[in-house]
């Protein structure tokens, strides 16, 4: 797994990585360069025949009926590769069991919350971590409480949230926030924390107001962290939004879950684990462009090296 | 404050450069994490005369930097007085610039806006701030780097982009710590001759740390030797080898220079000796 992780840095680096020998430098720049490439065509046939063995597996453990009756695995419990394929192209093609919109609606309603509560989340977490970074006396103030509302299962705030704002987005949004806050809340504050203090002192003796530090050194200097906890941030947006979309919504991928749940139907379920699973890929990859335009300045090993 | 925080015109060799430091008395006590107090510093006098290269050299930990701290106005001294020109110093002292031996550099700024960062401070004009910022790269001989950032200069260069960055607001009075500390022998000389020569066209008042005897030696007009800790003034030697002293590195065969360096470490040796056998002995 190592070397597999190694060689995927030393792929991923086009033009990083130069030839060590001096000579003649563009033939074995080419070689290099034709090593990498090779390379990453091996990562690829690996990583597609573990797909294919793992899925193949699991279809093929379905099938397989030793005694004649049972198969390896219960189709009805662990649900079928072939089948889940059905259930997904159900999902998208359905629209005569309309009882809660069509599936693009539905995904929607979901994305839609957890980008609200993504966004509401981080602003709060950030200003809120940034403030009680560089100040000690609020930090010491409210400190305790963030920690008591911290330890609070988030489960049990998705209910209450439900009881007292009902079906709607609005508890969802919410939920999403509330996870996301606390994320992005003690990076922030992390990040304030761990500010160079000779950076500090130095624009202070330019003659620089505190306003101005936080400018150009403190939120600059968090912003590393903050970014860095935007990735898990959004996929506890989603978290945030589903649960609560299970514990009680009219509409969502939530709902399409716990009631595939209710009539026994586990390839709904992976269905709509893959749409998830498309749609977090899909916002890391923005988050990605992100942090690549903000944290332009790094040295690239670093980020390369998060990457992994 | 910030009415007489203003950048002076760029001083083209006519030094009218630095402010007169007088310490006096200046003592500064820390409250250790058991709740003691703890002299760092105790019963300091010294005098930097305006233009003076004055290199102040002691023990590790004898309270060097928390000297530097008490005349940048970073920290209030706990008894004792730092004047500045006229000036009682009360807050940061205006007309300052700080060189630390970690560059504190903007690692995710370029070097333009490093450099730009003193004049934008103090309220100039962007398209001014970056005619001056560039016109200081060139000075200290990186002009075509303005675009790069930090991680991809080397430790000289990160060296010269931190000395256009204190010296741009052409400040009354330099501090430096330990500034050339991290580097190897050759890159030191070269940063050191650098230093002498915008020294001698701007003419701030320098406070300068080193362990370095020959570099203080070499740099200065007046070396000052510090006790172990608690640090107070030990020695003050005056320093006469002829300006401008030309290469660092030749002015170190020199008879004088030889004699001058042998009297500090004459001086030092007892000190250093002594912290030593107390940290061992604490050990
Ligand atoms: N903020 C502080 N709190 C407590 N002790 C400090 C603080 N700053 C410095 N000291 C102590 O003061 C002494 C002098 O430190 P310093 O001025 O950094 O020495 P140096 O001469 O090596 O620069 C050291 O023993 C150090 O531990
Ligand atoms: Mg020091």
């Amino acid at each position: 797994m190592t070397t597999l992780t190694h060689g995927e840095a030393r792929g991923g680096a086009p033009k990083g990585s130069a030839p060590k020998t001096e000579q003649p430098a563009a033939a074995s720049a080419a070689k290099a360069r034709s090593a990498a490439q090779r390379r990453k065509v091996w990562i690829w046939v690996g990583r597609i025949a573990l797909a294919v063995v793992i899925i193949g597996g699991w279809q093929l453990c379905t099938n397989v009926k030793p005694d004649g009756k049972h198969p390896l695995v219960d189709p009805f419990f662990f649900g079928m590769p072939t089948q889940i394929w059905d259930a997904l192209v159900a999902l998208f093609s359905n629209t005569e069991d309309a009882s809660f919109g069509s599936i693009w609606e539905n995904i929607w309603v979901t994305g839609q919350e957890a980008i609200l509560g993504f966004l509401l989340g981080t602003c709060v977490g950030i200003v809120l971590g940034l403030l009680l970074g560089s100040n000690r006396y609020l930090s010491s103030v409210v400190g305790p409480y963030i920690r008591i509302v911290n330890s609070i299962p988030r489960i049990i705030l998705g209910s209450i949230f439900i009881v007292a704002f009902g079906l709607g987005t609005f508890p969802k949004v919410l939920l999403a926030a509330v996870l996301v806050f606390f994320v992005v809340f003690f990076n922030a504050f992390q990040g304030v924390r761990e500010v160079d203090q000779n950076l500090v002192a130095n624009v202070r003796v330019l003659g620089a107001s505190p306003f101005q530090v936080a400018i150009h050194v403190t939120i600059p200097s968090a912003m590393t962290w903050i970014i860095a906890s935007l990735h898990t941030a959004f996929g506890f947006a989603i978290i945030g939004a589903l649960v609560a979309e299970v514990l009680g919504a009219q509409q969502g991928l939530g709902l399409i879950i716990s009631q595939a749940q209710g009539k026994f139907d586990p390839d709904t379920v992976f269905a709509c684990m893959i749409i998830i699973a498309v749609i977090t890929l899909l916002a890391e990859f923005l988050i990605g462009l992100l942090e690549h335009s903000l944290l332009k300045w790094r040295p690239p090993n670093k980020s390369e090296a998060q990457t992994i | 404050m910030s009415a007489n925080h203003r950048i002076r015109p760029p001083a083209d060799g006519g030094g009218d450069g630095g402010a007169r430091i007088d310490i006096a008395g200046l003592t500064k006590r820390y409250l250790t994490p058991k709740g003691e107090t703890f002299t760092a510093i105790r019963d300091v006098s010294l005098t930097v005369e305006p233009g003076q290269f004055c290199s102040i050299v002691g023990p590790t930990g004898c309270g060097k930097s928390t000297t530097l701290a008490q005349v940048s106005g970073l920290e209030k001294p706990s008894a004792g007085s730092v004047k500045v020109g006229s000036h009682l110093v009360d807050g940061i002292t205006n007309g300052v610039s700080y060189m630390f031996q970690a560059d504190a550099l903007f690692p995710w700024k370029s070097v333009l806006s490093n450099v730009m960062m003193g004049p934008i401070l103090l309220g100039t004009p962007k398209r001014e701030a970056t005619e001056l910022a560039r016109d200081w790269l060139r000075r200290v001989g990186l002009a075509g780097f303005e675009d790069r950032y930090p991680h991809q200069l080397s430790g000289g260069m990160r060296k010269r982009v931190a000395m256009a960055a204190a010296l741009i607001n052409n400040p009354r009075i330099l501090l430096m710590d330990e500034p050339f500390g991290a580097l190897d022998v050759q890159t030191k000389a070269i940063m050191q001759n650098e230093l002498l020569k915008l020294w001698e066209e701007l003419r701030p008042s320098v406070l300068f740390i080193t362990h370095d005897l020959d570099e203080a030696v070499a740099l200065s007009d007046r070396v000052v030797i510090m006790t172990s800790s608690p640090g107070s003034v030990k020695d003050v030697f005056d320093i006469d080898l002829p300006r401008p002293r030309g290469n660092v590195q030749q002015i170190r065969h020199e008879e004088r220079f030889l004699e001058l360096q042998g009297q500090i470490w004459e001086s030092l040796k007892d000190e250093v000796t002594r912290a030593y056998a107390r940290t061992a002995g604490a050990a």
